[in-house]
């Protein structure tokens, strides 16, 4: 069934049609560029509130490392503008294209709403580090401003990191504002071959322990991309800087065997296809799972889950991000899973499956009946009607 | 008299004093529940020394389930609670009020874990912030944030108010560094916020309880990351003739892609008074001077350097002084971070904490001194210039009611300086009594209204810390 669409071309629109909503009981699913609609439980809703209309970069201030950009702003956009004075988003937001086999152009706005990260998340910190500030349009069809333009601001609850991967079932993201950093002069990575993954992870928490700032500590078991397993090293920096810190940091990971560094050529691909989970994409019947622990716990977690399921897997974050593909039946092992995450800590969101599926099953972490209450609790404090992704998240 | 009200105390609370000191002497071991006046004095401010007043009890908790137990009472009979790490709020976060009883978290002061190869830590939120940072240095490590006052202050204020520091233009503040939390609500109950993950499981509570100035709950342990010393660090001062020069300076620096670790903006007053307690070598014969500091190896440094040394001659650079020891730079800092104290010795200040976009410095810096001039007072700045968090500290005389109303109403016009200037009213001292008042100079009715509701679902009956952040008027629940 077509959904109706409703593109509103300014907030002030958005907001009066939300308040329409809100009053005749309708509800609505928020769309960026589509290219993420996998995510979070199917929606079921009356209408499509699409943030096509809403575009344009408002205010760029690159001696300041601040960008604004109304929510449907293309990404791509974004990164030109930014890119040419040097500078980019610190946190190196995934795109979902790839995994999804979705068309279409990622969005500013989703990357806020769906609080998307990517390698260097370890070191620069995550999308919801860099988000200083939001408006949006919150289920009573107000228009809400929360943080601002500036890097330090705690005046009044922070909102902002509450929207920052709330998947839009608190409100419609109208604005964002980010912090950028200056993008590094060199990118160099080592690569160390052959380790199983306790040791690799052993290697990255050494490599992560060290003082030369790693930006990507990566670990791809044998057969996933090749016969053997690589381990993967990136230090980002001025050129003289990333040659000194790669051969310093050679040093200590002697013991696992030896390293080598990969030409950029090689290498950048290789990051990107990390960022986005693409070693992991096919079969597109697959069901995609995203695992966050404590780095050394990874390792441990997939080792449990070999004992009943069948999967492929990759380490980012050091090991303290596990991508799982498995097939998608039954309930795509979310009691196995979820099990490990019991017992080992952290929590699993099911990124990738059927419609069907994911209906069925939780596909972000159950919580503790307190935190729930609190969620929906705060779900009722922004949109006490309903009107917003129902069913995304929790509630 | 002094202006911030306080809400009018419940005369039904004070009339059951004894009943509740009674209450809680059957929660907890009597060393925890302080009653008497004398002891009681010792809690009723915080480093906001010019209000005070005096808490119905205070209670010092030894474990999480004894806060929890305290709130389940406190919340049964109605008693409000003021949070207290270890009172060194700027902004009277800490505050108490008459008809409040006072949680302080200083018997819960242990570092409960520390694991190097995940890279954390997890500790109750009674330790000091300094005091993580001491445990791992001898390994290597240490914890980012650092607020000025790290000997005494605690994690649990740090939390509350999301802390910086001079440090945080490359670290972040303690958001950016906290991984999860342990926090008792006020019902009592106990809730795990995060964990030892990078990202949140569901909705992220964790970025909005950090910060929240203790009306949420009260956070009884933390897991903190730790990072990884650099190999080598070195601050190094500029002297210029102007403030203009010296924040041209600093955009320049940003502009030409060089984020530093640290810089630290002082005028003449305040280099004066600085150097004067801690005999650092600052240049007295500036009207401003950064303090910059640059990480990373020998060679690294020496480049990193070499590149902001010609962006500051380009803005006419006087003096160029870098450490040469570990104890000229322990100098450095210590001048730097006893720029609070140094100035209590000379005069009694309110320290502002407006944050302003870089590119507003140096209007805002000459308009700050315009504005405190115009009152008949003297200021000193001193301040996180890299992220535009900024520091007046407007000198007055505290036995002078004049003047102490002057100093306020020429800070409360600096804030909405920094405000008008697309900033806002604080960068890392948090809201408190202090700027209570100013919320709604920042923020809408409705933006206030949804931080409000926000807040009720926490905390519906408004115990927690309730006559600080928001407007004591139009409270929605």
């Amino acid at each position: 069934m077509t959904l109706p669409v409703a593109a509103p071309a300014s907030e002030q629109e958005a907001a009066e049609f939300v308040r329409d909503c809100a009053a005749g009981r309708k509800t609505l699913r928020i769309e960026g560029g589509g290219t993420r609609a996998g995510f979070g439980r199917p929606v079921e809703a009356d209408a499509i509130l699409s943030t096509r209309a809403l575009t344009g970069v408002t205010l760029y201030e690159p001696a300041e490392l601040v960008i604004s950009a109304r929510a449907g702003t293309p990404l791509s956009e974004i990164e030109v503008a930014i890119g040419a004075n040097n500078q980019m988003l610190p946190f190196e937001p995934m795109d979902h294209r790839a995994l999804y086999g979705s068309a279409g152009e990622p969005t500013i706005g989703a990357v806020a709403a769906c609080g998307v990260s990517g390698p260097r998340r370890i070191q620069q910190g995550a999308a919801r580090d860099h988000l200083l500030g939001v408006r949006l349009v919150n289920g009573r069809g107000e228009i809400v401003q929360s943080g601002g333009r500036v890097m330090k601001n705690v005046t009044g609850l922070d909102l902002v990191k509450l929207s920052c991967g709330a998947h839009g079932t608190l409100g419609l993201l109208s604005e964002v504002t980010f912090k950028l950093r200056p993008k590094a002069e060199r990118t160099g990575t080592l690569a160390i071959n052959g380790l199983d993954d306790a040791r690799a992870i052993a290697a990255l928490s050494a490599a992560l322990g060290s003082p030369f700032e790693v930006s990507g500590a990566a670990h791809l078991p044998a057969g996933l991309i090749g016969a053997n397993a690589c381990t993967l090293l990136r230090i980002e920096n001025f050129a003289d800087s990333v040659a000194y810190r790669l051969g310093e940091l050679a040093k200590p990971l002697e013991r696992f065997g030896p390293s080598r560094r990969l030409e950029d050529m090689e290498s950048l691909p290789l990051w990107r296809d990390i960022r986005d989970a693409a070693p992991l994409s096919s079969p597109r019947r697959d069901a995609i799972w995203r695992i966050s622990v404590a780095p050394t716990r990874g390792p441990q977690v997939v080792a449990s889950l070999q004992k009943s399921l069948s999967f492929r897997h990759f380490y980012d974050w050091g090991g303290g991000l596990v991508w799982v593909a498995c097939a998608a039946i039954d309930d795509a092992g979310a009691a196995v899973i979820r099990a490990a995450t019991k017992q080992f800590g952290g929590h699993a969101t099911l990124v990738r499956a059927p419609d069907d599926l994911r209906a069925l099953i939780d596909v972000f972490e159950p919580q503790a009946s307190a935190l729930m209450q609190i969620a929906r609790g705060l779900k009722a404090s922004f949109d006490p009607a309903g009107v917003f992704n129902p069913g995304r998240m929790y509630v | 008299m002094t202006h911030i009200a306080f809400p009018l105390p419940d005369p039904s609370i004070l009339s059951r004093r004894d009943a509740i000191v009674i209450g809680l002497q059957a929660i907890l071991p009597n060393e925890c529940v302080i009653s008497s006046e004398n002891e009681r004095r010792a809690y009723e401010t915080d480093a906001l020394t010019a209000y005070r007043r005096m808490p119905l009890a205070v209670v010092l908790p030894r474990t999480t389930e004894e806060v929890s137990a305290v709130l389940k009472f406190c919340s049964q009979e109605g008693v409000k609670v003021v949070p207290r790490g270890a009172g060194t709020s700027l902004s009277g976060g800490a505050i108490p009020q008459e008809d409040a009883i006072v949680v302080g978290v200083s018997k819960m002061n242990r570092i409960l874990e520390v694991d190097y190869a995940n890279r954390l830590a997890r500790v109750q939120t009674g330790v000091t912030n300094l005091s993580i940072t001491d445990a791992v240095m001898p390994d290597g490590f240490f914890y980012a944030p650092d607020p000025s006052s790290q000997l005494a202050c605690t994690i649990a204020g740090n939390i509350a108010m999301n802390s910086g520091g001079a440090h945080c233009l490359k670290y972040g503040v303690t958001i950016n560094n906290v991984l999860g939390v342990r926090m008792v609500l006020i019902d009592g109950t106990i809730v795990d916020i995060g964990g030892d993950a990078l990202d949140p499981a569901g909705l992220d509570l964790l970025g909005l309880v950090v910060g929240s100035e203790g009306q949420l709950g009260i956070v009884t342990e933390a897991t903190v990351r730790l990072l990884r010393a650099a190999e080598g660090a070195r601050p190094v001062l500029f002297g210029f003739d102007s403030s203009e020069d010296a924040g041209g300076c600093v955009a320049a620096v940003i502009g030409a892609g060089i984020v530093p670790v640290a810089m630290e903006f002082m005028d003449k007053p305040a280099i004066e008074i600085c150097e004067a307690f801690a005999h650092a070598g600052y240049p007295l014969d500036v009207e401003a001077m950064l303090i910059i500091e640059v990480e990373g190896s020998e060679t690294e440094m020496a480049t990193q350097l070499g590149k902001i040394i010609d962006i500051a001659k380009a803005h006419g650079v006087r003096v160029v002084k870098e450490s040469r020891s570990a104890m000229e730079t322990a100098q450095i800092w210590k001048g730097r971070k006893s720029a609070f104290g140094a100035t209590g010795r000379v005069a009694d200040y309110i320290c502002m904490d407006g944050t302003v976009p870089t590119s507003q410095l140096v209007r805002v810096l000459a308009r700050t001194g315009e504005i405190v001039k115009s009152y008949g007072l003297r200021v000193a700045n001193v301040f996180h210039a890299g992220d535009g968090n900024m520091h007046p500290l407007i000198l007055y005389n505290v036995n002078d009611p004049a003047e102490q109303a002057k100093a306020e109403a020429a800070g409360n016009d600096i804030l909405r300086l920094c405000v008008d200037a697309g900033g806002c009213l604080t960068g890392e001292h948090g809201v408190g009594i202090e700027k209570r008042d100013l919320m709604r100079h920042q923020f809408s009715e409705v933006d206030l209204h949804q931080q409000m509701r926000v807040r009720a679902v926490f905390d519906p009956d408004w115990l927690l810390n309730p006559a600080k952040v928001f407007p004591l008027e139009g409270r929605v629940q």
